[in-house]
C-alpha cells in the first residue's frame, strides 16, 4: 500500500512539473500539433507522411524559422481513429496551436464542429470534406489543393482523354472500388452527376475498412467487367486491391487510384504485378527538388531525420513536407499583416491560410519548382488550386507524369455551394458577410 | 480507525436497507459528488473534454452493459451496435423534427435502442453462454451495414457521416465542456442511482437468478422469457443513451466506425476488469480502460524522456495489455472486488486480526 500511494504521489508530481515545463517552451515559439498514425494499418502509409512533415519543420528551424520565430512541435498518434484523433486535439490544443492537420476524414468531420469554437484553422490537403472549399460557409476549413470531388472530375478527365474525348465515354462502365467510410464515400456525387452528364454506367463496391480482406469486392469486379476501375483506398487497402486485381487478372493499365493511392507503400509489394497501375499525383516525388535536397543536407545530414534516409522524397514524404510548407507560409503571411516576427494566433493565421498567393516565382525560392503548381486562396474559395496530375508505376518506382488537369469549376462549384447551403441550414448558420473577409 | 461502524444502528429496514448503509461511504460519495458538480467543471478544457466525459460516457455504457452481462449473464458483443442504434435514432429525431428537446432526442434514442436490443435478445431465450455471444455480434454487423448502406438513416449525407449543431437543455446551450460535462455527469448520476435501485429490486434479483442458475430460477417461478428480456431492454436503453451522447456530445460529427466492433469489445474489457455484477465495477473498468492509455502514452513525456510516437504508442499498448493480464490474476473478479477488499481490510486497520 505504501509503496503504491508513493508512486502514485511520483506521477502526480511528475505529471504537474511536466505540464508546467511545456507552459513555459510556447512563449516565443509557433507552435505545430502533429496528428500523426505509425502504428495500425494506415502505418506504412502515415508514417512517411509525418516524417515528411516534421523534416521540413526541421529544416524551417535550421534556416531561421518563420521570421526569426522557431517552430515547436509535437507528434500525437491517432492511429486514424475518430475518438482517439478528437483526444489528440484537445491535448495539442492547449498547448497554443494555430493550425491542425488531422490527416484523416473521420477526425476531420468531428474536428469540422470544434474548430470556430476554438478558434483554429483546420487544414486539410487533398481530403477532408469536399463541400468546405467554400469558404463562405467553412470559415475555418482550408481543404487545399483538392478535395475527392476534384479528384474524381479529374481522373474521369483523364480516362475521357485515353479514351479520345468525353463522348466516347458514353456507354462505357466505370466502377469505384471505395474505402467503406466517409473517405470513400465522398467522390460519390460527382462520379454519379459525371455519369449522368457523360452517359457512363457507374457502379459502386465498397470495401470494408481497413480493407485486408477483399475476394468478393473482385469476384464483383470479374463479374461486371468494368472497363475501368477507380481506386479509392487507403493504407493497406491499396496494394490489396492490387494483389486482388492481379489474382483476378484485371488489368493494372485500366486501374486508376485517387492521390491516396499512389505512392510507394501502395505499390511496393506488388512490385512489377503493379506495373501499369496510374493513381493521381498532387505532388511529384524523388530527390531532386531543391526543397528535399535541403532536407536531406540540413537535417538528415545532421543525424536529425525523422525516419530513414532512402524514404525522402517518396510521394507521401513530400505531400508531409507540402503540408507543413503551406503551414508555415500561412503563419508567413499572417506575419506580414500582424507583425513579423511574432507568433500568431489561430485567429491570424486563419487570415494567412485565406489569404496565400504562392506565385512561381515564390515556390521556385522555396525550392518546390515542379513540385506542385501555384496556389491561391480567397476568402470564398479556400481550396487555391485544382490542378493535378496522373502517374504511373513502371514496377519499381511512381513515374511518367500526365500533363496538368483542372477540375470542372462548372460542375464542382454549383455542387460545392449546394452542399455547403445545405450544412449551413442543418446548422443553422448563415453566410459570411462580406466584412468578415475582411477579418 | 476512521473506517468503521461502530455505533451506526440501524433501527428501520429503510435504513438497513440503504445503498451506502455506512454514514463514512455516505459521507465520502456526497463528497465525490459535490466535487464532480462544483469543482470539476472549472478544470481545464483539455480535462473535462477529453478525458473526463469520455470516461463519463463510457462508464455509463459498461454500466448498461454490466447490467445484462454481470447481473443476468447474458454475454453480449452487440453493444457497439446497441450504442450506434442510440446514436443514430437520437440523430434522426433531433434533425427530422424540428425544435425536439436535446433530452427527448436522447431517451427516444434510447428508446429505439431497447427495441432493437429486445430484438436481438430474443435468441437468448434459446441459446446461452458463448453461443449467444456470437448471435449478439450479428447485431453488430447488421447496424453497421444498415448505417452504412440505408441513406434514410444519416439524412442522405453524401459521405455517410452525420454530425449536431446548436444543443441546448431547457433553452441552456450546451457548448462549452463545462456544460457538456455537466449534462454527461447529471445523466449518468441519474443512471446510475436507476440502475443501482434496480438491480435491487425483485427485478433485479431476477436477473440474478437467471445469472446464477436459470432452470433453478425457472422453477421457483421466475419467467425466463421476461427476465431476459427485460435485462436486454434496461441494458439497451442505457446503452443507447450513452452512444446518443457519444455521438452528440463527445463527438460532435461520427460514422458507423465510431461504434464498430471495437467498441464493444472494449465495453466487455471494461465490465469484466471492472466488476461483473457491480455498478461501481463499470466506473472502475471504464476509468482503466480509457484513461489508462491516456497516461501512459503521455507518461514518457512527462518524465522528460523524447522517445518516438510510434514507439511510445507501442509501449502503451504492452504496458496496457500486461496491466489486463496482471489485475485478471490478481483479482479475477474485477477491481470492483478489489475495492470492497481495500474496505474489508480498512475497517479492521490498524489492527487486522
Amino acid at each position: 500500500m505504501k509503496l503504491k500511494s508513493l508512486a502514485l504521489a511520483v506521477a502526480a508530481a511528475a505529471a504537474l512539473a511536466g505540464t508546467a515545463g511545456s507552459a513555459f517552451a510556447q512563449a516565443s515559439e509557433q507552435f505545430f500539433p502533429l496528428l500523426v498514425y505509425r502504428t495500425g494499418p494506415y502505418a506504412p502509409n502515415g508514417t512517411p507522411w509525418a516524417n515528411g512533415a516534421q523534416d521540413y519543420l526541421k529544416l524551417v528551424n535550421a534556416t531561421g524559422g518563420i521570421n526569426g520565430v522557431k517552430i515547436a512541435f509535437e507528434e500525437c498518434e491517432t492511429g486514424y481513429a475518430t475518438d482517439k484523433g478528437v483526444e489528440c486535439y484537445e491535448r495539442l490544443k492547449s498547448r497554443g496551436a494555430s493550425s491542425f492537420d488531422p490527416q484523416a476524414t473521420g477526425i476531420t468531420f468531428a474536428l469540422t464542429d470544434k474548430v470556430p469554437h476554438d478558434k483554429i484553422p483546420l487544414i486539410t490537403l487533398g481530403y477532408g470534406l469536399a463541400a468546405s472549399q467554400d469558404g463562405g460557409v467553412f470559415k475555418w476549413n482550408f481543404p487545399l489543393m483538392g478535395s475527392y470531388w476534384t479528384a474524381a472530375d479529374i481522373l474521369i478527365q483523364h480516362i475521357a482523354k485515353k479514351e479520345g474525348g468525353a463522348d466516347k465515354l458514353k456507354g462505357k462502365k466505370i466502377t469505384l472500388v471505395y474505402h467503406d467510410s466517409p473517405f470513400g464515400k465522398e467522390p460519390i456525387p460527382l462520379l454519379q452527376e459525371r455519369a449522368k452528364l457523360n452517359g457512363f454506367e457507374l457502379s459502386l463496391i465498397p470495401v470494408t475498412a481497413p480493407g485486408v480482406e477483399q475476394k468478393s469486392a473482385w469476384l464483383q469486379v470479374r463479374q461486371q467487367r468494368p472497363d475501368y476501375v477507380l481506386l479509392w483506398g487507403w493504407g493497406v487497402m491499396n496494394s490489396t486491391a492490387l494483389k486482388e486485381a492481379v489474382a483476378t487478372g484485371y488489368p493494372r493499365e485500366k486501374m486508376f487510384g485517387v492521390w491516396w493511392a499512389g505512392a510507394e507503400p501502395d505499390t511496393r509489394d506488388v512490385g512489377a504485378n503493379a506495373k501499369g497501375y496510374s493513381a493521381l499525383a498532387l505532388n511529384t516525388s524523388g530527390t531532386q527538388p531543391k526543397v528535399i535536397q535541403d532536407i536531406l543536407k540540413q537535417v538528415h545530414d545532421k543525424g536529425q531525420g525523422s525516419g530513414p534516409k532512402d524514404e525522402v522524397g517518396s510521394v507521401l514524404y513530400t505531400r508531409g513536407a507540402i503540408i507543413s510548407m503551406l503551414r508555415v507560409e500561412a503563419v508567413r503571411r499572417a506575419q506580414e499583416r500582424f507583425g513579423k516576427g511574432k507568433v500568431m494566433t489561430g485567429e491570424q493565421v486563419r487570415w494567412g491560410f485565406e489569404n496565400l498567393a504562392l506565385d512561381q516565382k515564390r515556390l521556385d525560392a522555396l525550392g518546390f519548382s515542379g513540385v506542385l503548381r501555384p496556389i491561391s486562396t480567397s476568402c470564398q474559395d479556400h481550396m487555391g488550386s485544382t490542378w493535378a496530375r496522373v502517374h504511373t508505376w513502371d514496377g519499381s518506382k511512381w513515374g511518367g507524369m500526365s500533363d496538368w488537369y483542372q477540375a470542372d469549376e462548372s460542375i464542382i462549384k454549383p455542387m460545392a455551394k449546394a452542399a455547403a447551403d445545405k450544412y449551413a441550414a442543418e446548422k443553422k448558420l448563415t453566410r459570411r458577410e462580406a466584412a468578415d473577409c475582411q477579418s | 480507525m476512521l473506517y468503521r461502524e461502530n455505533g451506526q444502528f440501524k433501527s428501520s429496514y429503510r435504513a438497513d436497507q440503504q445503498i451506502f448503509p455506512i454514514l463514512q461511504d455516505r459521507i465520502a460519495i456526497l463528497a465525490l459528488l459535490a466535487f464532480a458538480f462544483v469543482a470539476m467543471p472549472f478544470a481545464s478544457e483539455y480535462w473535462l473534454r477529453a478525458i473526463v466525459t469520455p470516461f463519463l460516457i463510457l462508464s455509463l455504457a459498461a454500466l448498461g452493459l454490466n447490467i445484462l452481462v454481470g447481473y443476468c449473464g447474458q454475454i453480449s458483443l452487440g453493444t457497439g451496435a446497441f450504442m450506434a442504434v442510440g446514436a443514430y435514432a437520437a440523430y434522426n429525431f433531433h434533425v427530422r423534427i424540428d425544435g425536439m428537446p436535446l433530452i427527448a432526442s436522447l431517451l427516444l434514442g434510447g428508446l429505439c435502442a431497447t427495441a432493437v436490443g429486445v430484438l436481438f435478445g430474443i435468441p437468448s431465450l434459446r441459446i446461452k453462454g458463448l453461443y449467444l455471444a456470437v448471435a449478439t455480434l450479428a447485431a453488430q454487423f447488421f447496424t453497421d451495414w444498415a448505417f452504412l448502406r440505408i441513406p434514410f438513416f444519416t439524412n442522405n449525407s453524401t459521405s455517410g457521416s452525420v454530425s449536431v449543431a446548436g444543443l441546448q437543455v431547457f433553452g441552456l446551450p450546451i457548448e462549452t465542456p463545462a456544460q457538456k460535462y455537466l449534462l454527461c455527469l447529471t445523466l449518468v448520476v441519474v443512471f446510475a442511482l436507476l440502475a443501482k435501485n434496480l438491480t435491487r429490486s425483485a427485478i433485479g434479483r431476477e436477473w440474478m437468478a437467471m445469472r446464477d442458475m436459470d432452470v433453478a430460477a425457472a422453477v421457483i417461478g421466475i419467467r425466463p422469457v421476461y427476465a431476459k428480456l427485460t435485462a436486454f431492454a434496461v441494458s439497451s436503453f442505457i446503452v443507447g443513451v450513452a452512444g446518443a451522447l457519444w455521438g452528440f456530445i463527445h463527438l460532435g460529427a461520427w460514422e458507423p466506425a465510431a461504434f464498430s466492433i471495437d467498441r464493444s469489445f472494449q465495453l466487455l474489457f471494461m465490465v469484466i476488469i471492472g466488476g461483473l455484477g457491480s455498478i461501481m465495477g463499470s466506473f472502475f473498468g471504464a476509468a482503466f480502460i480509457v484513461l489508462l492509455p491516456i497516461f501512459l502514452n503521455q507518461m514518457p513525456g512527462w518524465f522528460g524522456l523524447s522517445i518516438s510516437t510510434a514507439l511510445a504508442s507501442h509501449l502503451e499498448f504492452m504496458i496496457f495489455g500486461a496491466l489486463i493480464v496482471f489485475f485478471l490474476i490478481v483479482e479475477p473478479h474485477g477491481l470492483a472486488r478489489l475495492w470492497s477488499t481495500f474496505k474489508e481490510k480498512l475497517r479492521l486497520w490498524p489492527f487486522p486480526h
